[in-house]
């Protein structure tokens, strides 16, 4: 199971990078696995304003959809149009060219309720037993 | 824990844990979903030969003529001019005209049949023949003795014929008796996805041993329910808990050509007489977005016309597909739909079956 040690994570399984003000999202190595192939993911719309904890993206596998929850609040400013064509991205790289969405970042305090590499690590563990 | 030890095991469990499958609970069995990626065993069935362990389905064994022991009056489909070594598919109904399950009559002999139903039905199905057949007919519930592993795939004659020599003369829906490294099969020309293949029943403990033979091939993949499942949407085939169910007539599942209509079976009565309300149809998404079971269908003014019972994602079209019961003409072909909720709804059209054409079932 890969983990980005530098990235930030959600219990529903999307991570996080910011840089200046600008979160880039996807979905953790450990989502992919267990949603098997991606054969299509719904984007948002630019330009619209999410709220940390809501759904926002759905991304589908061969045989069910799921949820994709916003990791943090702010307006979407761009979306990865690649995933369209090549929605298997995010099974490929899913911390790298498998991102989903870049949200201008409204209230920095909101990361601290989202948990690190190592946190984001233990949490994975008690989901096993 | 608890769910999974309730859960029956094929024989084949420690083949599919030990080659990395992911389990899922099917029907009451412990079944492997996927071993490498649904997608990946797609390409392995489609365009190769892939096996799949079967074992969870059902096997009855009757004994007696169709007539004399009701075994005629049980199932749909025509049977009394069936030769023997040739099965056909059809259903068996309540008194109702809904499906207890559908089923393949395999003749063995003049008076020797094999029935092949589903797993989740199992019990249920053993009862109704117990119950339906007269006194004079021998019924045993072959299932936990029975094993059944299927090769499919346009190679999976060439690979099966090594194994068992005589196979490539079966001729779609035949089967006969042979051996694969001295284990005695019955082997027919059957499957479910849509591509040339071979349904293999032996003895449950011999199973192993076949499967490990068979696997030893390296253009052979084990492949999981997962595929299993987009390679029959892909076909159009109907799946018991989906498309039919007690409450479904099989008029409206689109079964009509698996229904003997003159003779007398149980709940045909029923089944003719109730006004055909619904049809099943087929429908293409306009994108990669597919359709879901439990979807609503909205026709083009947004009314709410049916329901999906099967959605995937269609490998074979790279768009989503899916099956459902619908308003009479909205399942004619070509027309515009959309499926979805009240919240969101997309694009599709509705499709002839099958989704997929290219298969080589009948090759």
């Amino acid at each position: 199971m890969e983990i980005e040690e530098s990235f930030l994570y959600t219990k529903e399984h999307e991570w996080v990078s910011i840089e200046d003000n600008i979160a880039t999202m996807g979905i953790t190595d450990y989502a992919q696995g267990a949603l098997g192939d991606v054969t299509y993911v719904e984007l948002p719309e630019e330009e619209t304003e999410v709220d940390q904890f809501e759904q926002f993206v759905s991304v589908e596998s061969v045989k069910a959809a799921s949820d994709i929850y916003a990791p943090i609040s702010g307006k979407i400013v761009e979306v990865n149009r690649k995933l369209e064509e090549n929605p298997s991205l995010v099974n490929k790289d899913c911390y790298g060219k498998g991102w989903i969405a870049k949200i201008e970042v409204r209230d920095m305090d909101e990361s601290t309720n989202l948990m690190s590499a190592d946190e984001y690590r233990s949490f994975l563990e008690t989901l096993e037993h | 824990m608890s769910l999974e030890t309730s859960l029956h095991n094929t024989p084949l469990v420690e083949e599919h844990i030990a080659l990395g499958a992911k389990m899922v609970g099917f029907g009451g069995w412990n079944m492997p979903l996927q071993y490498e990626s649904i997608l990946a065993e797609w390409d392995y069935n489609r365009k190769a030969v892939s096996i799949f362990d079967c074992s969870h389905m059902g096997e009855f064994v009757i004994k007696g003529d169709a007539q004399e022991t009701g075994l005629d009056k049980i199932v749909t489909q025509p049977i009394l001019d069936m030769p023997v070594n040739t099965c056909r598919y059809g259903a068996m109904l309540n008194e109702q005209g809904g499906v207890i399950d559908d089923l393949i009559v395999y003749r063995k002999g003049q008076q020797d049949w094999m029935i092949v139903v589903n797993a989740a039905n199992i019990e249920k199905n053993a009862h109704h023949f117990r119950t339906q057949l007269n006194p004079n007919a021998h019924f045993e519930d072959a299932s936990f003795r029975t094993a059944k592993l299927d090769l499919q795939g346009p190679q999976s004659r060439d690979v099966l014929k090594v194994l068992a020599p005589g196979i490539e003369k079966l001729a779609y829906y035949t089967f006969g008796h042979f051996q694969i490294a001295g284990i005695p099969c019955l082997i027919s020309r059957t499957g479910y996805t849509g591509e040339l293949g071979y349904e293999i029943y032996c003895a449950w403990e011999k199973s192993k041993e076949i499967w490990q033979i068979i696997l030893q091939d390296a253009t052979v993949k084990p492949t999981g329910l997962g595929v299993r499942d987009v390679l029959r949407v892909e076909m159009c085939y109907s799946l018991y808990g989906h498309e039919l169910d007690e409450a479904t007539s099989p008029l409206e599942a689109g079964l009509d050509k698996f229904i003997d209509g003159k003779k007398e079976f149980i709940g045909r009565q029923a089944a003719f007489a109730r006004p055909a309300q619904r049809t099943i149809g087929y429908l293409t998404s306009i994108s990669r977005k597919s359709p879901r079971a439990g979807n609503i269908i909205f026709d083009a003014q947004g009314r709410r016309v049916g329901v999906v019972t099967s959605g995937t994602f269609s490998p074979a079209l790279q768009l989503g597909i899916g099956i459902g019961f619908m308003a009479h003409p909205v399942a004619d072909m070509g027309t515009d739909i959309f499926f979805g909720d009240d919240k969101a709804k997309t694009a599709a059209k509705i499709a002839k079956r099958p989704f997929y054409k290219g298969g080589s079932l009948k090759s």
